[in-house]
């Protein structure tokens, strides 16, 4: 892996950023603690991943999907986020939805239009559409 | 905490529901030899189970920690929780619970002092005030 140290971390800000909301008001928050909390982060990403990517190994898929990271939080112990992370997929989702439709109806317009969806936004909409197929068919993988 | 609409992050685009960058996320998850491919649902879920990750961490370990006592979260409190409670024991490599250095000169003196035992040194120990 040539990652560089930086690549592998998270934003600063956003992570000081979560951590005051979560907080009460006037806390103060050294910043080894916030050095620590955004190292426990990526730890945590890793983490997850490995534990998501063995239950799509299981179910003899090679994408990663939904599913399997609602399993990974249930056997990392971390129960308490499923709901909340339902919840949120399901907006999610439909955003995701209404941004596809949006893109059709661009596309109606000009073809030339569809250079825009190359254009970087977090989603990698593009790379990952195609996999998005498998991922209909599992959602929810209660254990 | 349990606002789902959190602001535009320093990462820009549209995610109101995260503020983690999906794009950062998932170099993360890349990082993973095994991993071939990720879904855009199992990124997004990754990335906000991070920041529920992030606020449970902090206010747990603010909630046990003695940080609390002075309105603080301190690395102390974090390295507390690692090794106190069980949920958290994945981090308990990374947030290592500190040691005065004055603390661990003395124990690598002792560590020494006990493998050398044939050996006489009395000249070149200063071991005198060391028995605390």
């Amino acid at each position: 892996m040539a990652e560089r140290p930086e690549d592998l971390n998270l934003p600063n800000a956003v992570i000081t950023r979560i951590i005051k909301e979560a907080l009460p008001d006037g806390v103060n928050i050294s910043k080894e603690a916030r050095s620590a909390i955004s190292r426990a982060a990526s730890v945590f990403v890793l983490y997850a991943t490995s534990c998501a990517n063995n239950f799509a190994m299981k179910g003899k898929r090679k994408t990663l999907n939904a599913g399997d990271v609602l399993s990974a939080m249930e056997e990392m112990e971390f129960q308490r986020f499923i709901a909340p992370l339902k919840e949120s997929l399901e907006v999610y989702r439909r955003e995701q939805k209404g941004k596809k439709e949006a893109r059709k109806d661009k596309d109606k317009r000009a073809d030339s239009e569809e250079q825009d969806k190359s254009r970087e936004e977090e989603n990698d909409d593009d790379d990952e559409r195609m996999e998005e197929e498998e991922q209909n068919e599992e959602e929810e993988v209660d254990n | 905490g349990g606002k789902m609409a959190a602001r535009l992050s320093g990462g820009g685009g549209e995610n109101r529901l995260v503020s983690l960058p999906l794009s950062r996320i998932r170099v993360i998850m890349k990082s993973s030899p095994e991993v071939s491919s990720i879904n855009q649902d199992a990124l997004f879920l990754t990335a906000k189970a991070t920041e529920l990750f992030v606020q449970y961490l902090a206010t747990y370990s603010y909630k046990h920690g003695r940080g609390k006592e002075k309105s603080a979260l301190t690395y102390s409190d974090l390295s507390h929780t690692a090794e106190e409670c069980e949920t958290f024991q994945f981090l308990a490599d990374i947030l290592p619970k500190k040691i005065l250095a004055s603390k661990y000169l003395k124990m690598l003196e002792k560590e020494k002092r006990d493998g050398e035992v044939g050996e006489d040194e009395d000249e070149e120990d200063d071991d005198d005030e060391d028995e605390s």
